[in-house]
């Protein structure tokens, strides 16, 4: 096994509201090693986001806080840098690419000008000539057409896959060794998060940066990812890789996950929610969080937190007391795996 | 894997399969060359002839302004006024201070150029007028200048920040608004004594800042919220590049708006300061110490009327530039006015 490019360990995050403490992130852990691309999927405010604009830093502080954890990045802790030795790491070893394009572009700077931004922000002394042919060497990776003219535009005479597009090229714009990508085709229609995912995947492939790919999408999941994270209110409930977990989930929330999407092959009349609706992250219930809302479900969920603990192998792990009486069981595209 | 989401590979709701609008799917190691025809939204257009002559923010602001009638006119009659001032020495007949005795109080007449008259020194009116202008516009532009810049810093500074600084630096603000200008100008002119120029300029721009200071609070409290800050951030950039690189250029149409009805509004109280005897001492001519001459001659009402009706002029013309930058300034303005 290589050694991990990222470590994170007990990383929890709270969120200091009127009606009281959000426990956004609660005790995650996970590694990534070089040249993966991680999904990690989960609910809205299942804490996916803040656990990685936590290694940024990115976290408003206050009301937010970093209660505890360590990032281990490159031999570093990003929790525990100063706020001048992180400025150095974002952008440049570890970039993020956002999920609104519309809004993440600054209208009044050309894009040519915001990318050159990224790289002058870390190499101040690189001559505008070299930055501009940087730029556009970034918008044809990407697959901008006629960069040049493109480089001189405003993010207006942009449309929405080309500016998904140019963050990207901003995200590496100086070759990070760790990407991010935080939903990035959630605010796209369908045909373009195809192109901007296979833009995406392109240019993982030939930055080999390890990628992060935050979504809710499992299908973008199944399509692109190495291995996968399930968040849940704030914890993990479930890792592995991608095909053990879509051939056989351990865990019965991902269960309720697959089985909430439509299969394509199949006439559905219905499709299948998990019931109820995900807790409140200020009053957590006590034990497994997903027990009001599991088949599973019994005395033991309701006192006793299960802890994330390998099933068939250490690479496949589950959060759940009963994991075992989920083996053999199959989920909606156990058979499309294999 | 595939089959899983697109499992006929045409139709599907999942949009991870990377394929073309063709339903072409891609190929894996899709070039830039292929990725060049990949978005139909913006270049297909182009490739159809059906080119949209694209302008720029300024380009448009431009267009509107010159749409604008009276902001075009009084355009064209600061450029008259001002561009006499500036050019004093070579547009006016005489030296604002060369006294004649034996042509004393003359009315305005083409002889000799005295288009003005003459005053009770036999210094010839007009001259002096013109002079007066320039010293007029020095005040005037160095105010807006001097007071747009402090302006610009305080309310940057207390909008991005917010918090404490921020509650300080408008408690000041707040403070120097409720003072009042005209007195508080007295008892300091008188103080110091009657001032040069400058004295009462940088007097002036002590007070006038604080207009400006809450637009840009205004604009950068709203705007340091925004995605593309949080996305400069993620890219590494500091709060000074933040701050002057991507939100400031935001804030430049109210900046200068503000700054060119300062212009006209310094040149008032200049002019109201030095009739009052308490601004700028002759013989250096402005336009307030030539009307306050005039009183000391109530039957020749040139000496009154030509100063006066200049500085009428001047703070019509700015407001009426003003009036029309705010219009053509407005990004949320596509439609030009008639």
């Amino acid at each position: 096994m290589p050694e991990p490019i990222l470590s994170i360990q007990d990383l929890a995050v709270e969120f200091r509201t009127e009606d009281g403490i959000v426990h956004a992130v609660d005790g995650v852990s996970y590694e990534l090693y070089p040249g993966e691309i991680l999904g990690i999927v989960g609910e809205s405010g299942s804490g996916k986001s803040v656990s990685t604009l936590a290694l940024l830093g990115l976290i408003p502080m206050p009301p937010g806080r970093i209660v505890s954890g360590t990032a281990m990045f490159k031999g570093r802790d990003l929790l525990r840098l100063k706020k001048k030795e992180l400025r150095k790491v974002r952008g440049n070893e570890v970039a993020m690419v956002f999920q609104d394009p519309m809004t993440s572009l600054n209208p009044v700077l050309t894009v040519g000008r915001q990318l050159g931004e990224a790289i002058k922000t870390h190499y101040p002394d690189t001559k505008d000539a070299a930055v501009k042919q940087r730029v556009i060497e970034l918008l044809t990776l990407v697959g901008v057409p006629n960069p040049a003219t493109r480089y001189t535009q405003y993010p207006h005479e942009f449309s929405g896959g080309m500016r998904q597009r140019a963050m990207i090229a901003m995200g590496i714009a100086n070759s990070p060794s760790l990407l991010i990508a935080d939903e990035p085709t959630t605010a796209l229609d369908v045909t373009i998060q195809a192109q901007v995912l296979e833009v995406l995947k392109r240019v993982q492939q030939e930055t080999d940066a390890a990628t992060i790919l935050i979504t809710h999408d499992l299908g973008i999941v199944a399509e692109m990812c190495d291995r996968v994270l399930v968040m849940y209110a704030g914890h993990i409930v479930e890792s592995g890789t991608v095909e053990a977990i879509f051939r056989s989930p351990r865990h019965p929330y991902t269960i309720g996950l697959m089985n909430s999407l439509p299969k394509l092959t199949e006439d559905e009349e219905w499709l299948e929610p998990i019931t109820g609706a995900p807790p409140s992250l200020i009053n957590l219930p006590p034990g497994c969080p997903f027990h009001p809302r599991c088949f599973l479900a019994r005395e033991r969920c309701r006192q006793e937190t299960p802890p994330l603990a390998p099933v068939e192998g250490s690479a496949h792990q589950s959060a759940c007391h009963f994991s075992e009486e989920l083996i053999g069981r199959k989920s909606k595209f156990s058979e499309a795996v294999a | 894997m595939t089959e899983f989401t697109r499992p006929d590979g045409s139709s599907g709701l999942v949009p991870t399969a990377p394929t073309v609008a063709g339903g072409q799917p891609l190929a894996p190691d899709a070039g830039i060359d292929s990725a060049v025809g990949i978005d139909p939204g913006v270049d297909s257009t182009e490739a159809a002839g059906l080119e949209l002559k694209v302008r720029s923010q300024w380009s448009y602001a431009r267009m509107r302004f010159f749409r604008h009638r009276l902001a075009v006119a009084g355009l064209i009659g600061l450029i008259v006024i001002f561009g006499a001032g500036i050019f004093a020495n070579l547009v006016a007949p005489y030296s604002y201070a060369a006294i004649d005795y034996t042509n004393t109080l003359h009315p305005p007449t083409t002889i000799n150029h005295h288009y003005f008259g003459t005053d009770g020194i036999g210094a010839d009116e007009f001259s002096r007028v013109i002079y007066g202008i320039r010293t007029s516009l020095e005040v005037g532009v160095f105010v807006a200048v001097v007071s747009s810049i402090v302006g610009l810093i305080v309310g940057a500074v207390a909008g991005y920040f917010g918090g404490l600084l921020d509650n300080m630096l408008m408690r000041i603000t707040d403070l120097v608004l409720t003072l009042p200008v005209l007195a508080i100008l007295l008892a300091v002119s008188a103080l110091i004594g009657n001032g040069s120029q400058w004295t009462i300029s940088i007097i002036l721009a002590g007070f006038f800042w604080t207009g400006i200071a809450r637009v840009v609070r205004g604009v950068f409290l709203s705007l340091r919220e925004k995605e593309y800050v949080e996305a400069a951030k993620a890219s590494g950039a500091g709060d000074a590049r933040i701050m002057f690189r991507h939100i400031l250029p935001n804030t430049l149409g109210p900046v200068i708006v503000n700054g060119t009805l300062a212009v006209g509004v310094a040149i008032l109280t200049e002019a109201a300061l030095s009739f009052l005897g308490f601004g700028i001492t002759p013989p250096t001519p402005s336009l307030g110490v030539l009307v306050n001459d005039g009183q000391n001659y109530p039957v020749q009402w040139w000496l009154t009327i030509f100063p006066g009706l200049l500085i009428v002029l001047i703070v019509l013309c700015v407001n009426f530039v003003g009036d029309g930058l705010r219009d053509a300034l407005d990004p949320q303005q596509r439609r030009i006015r008639a």
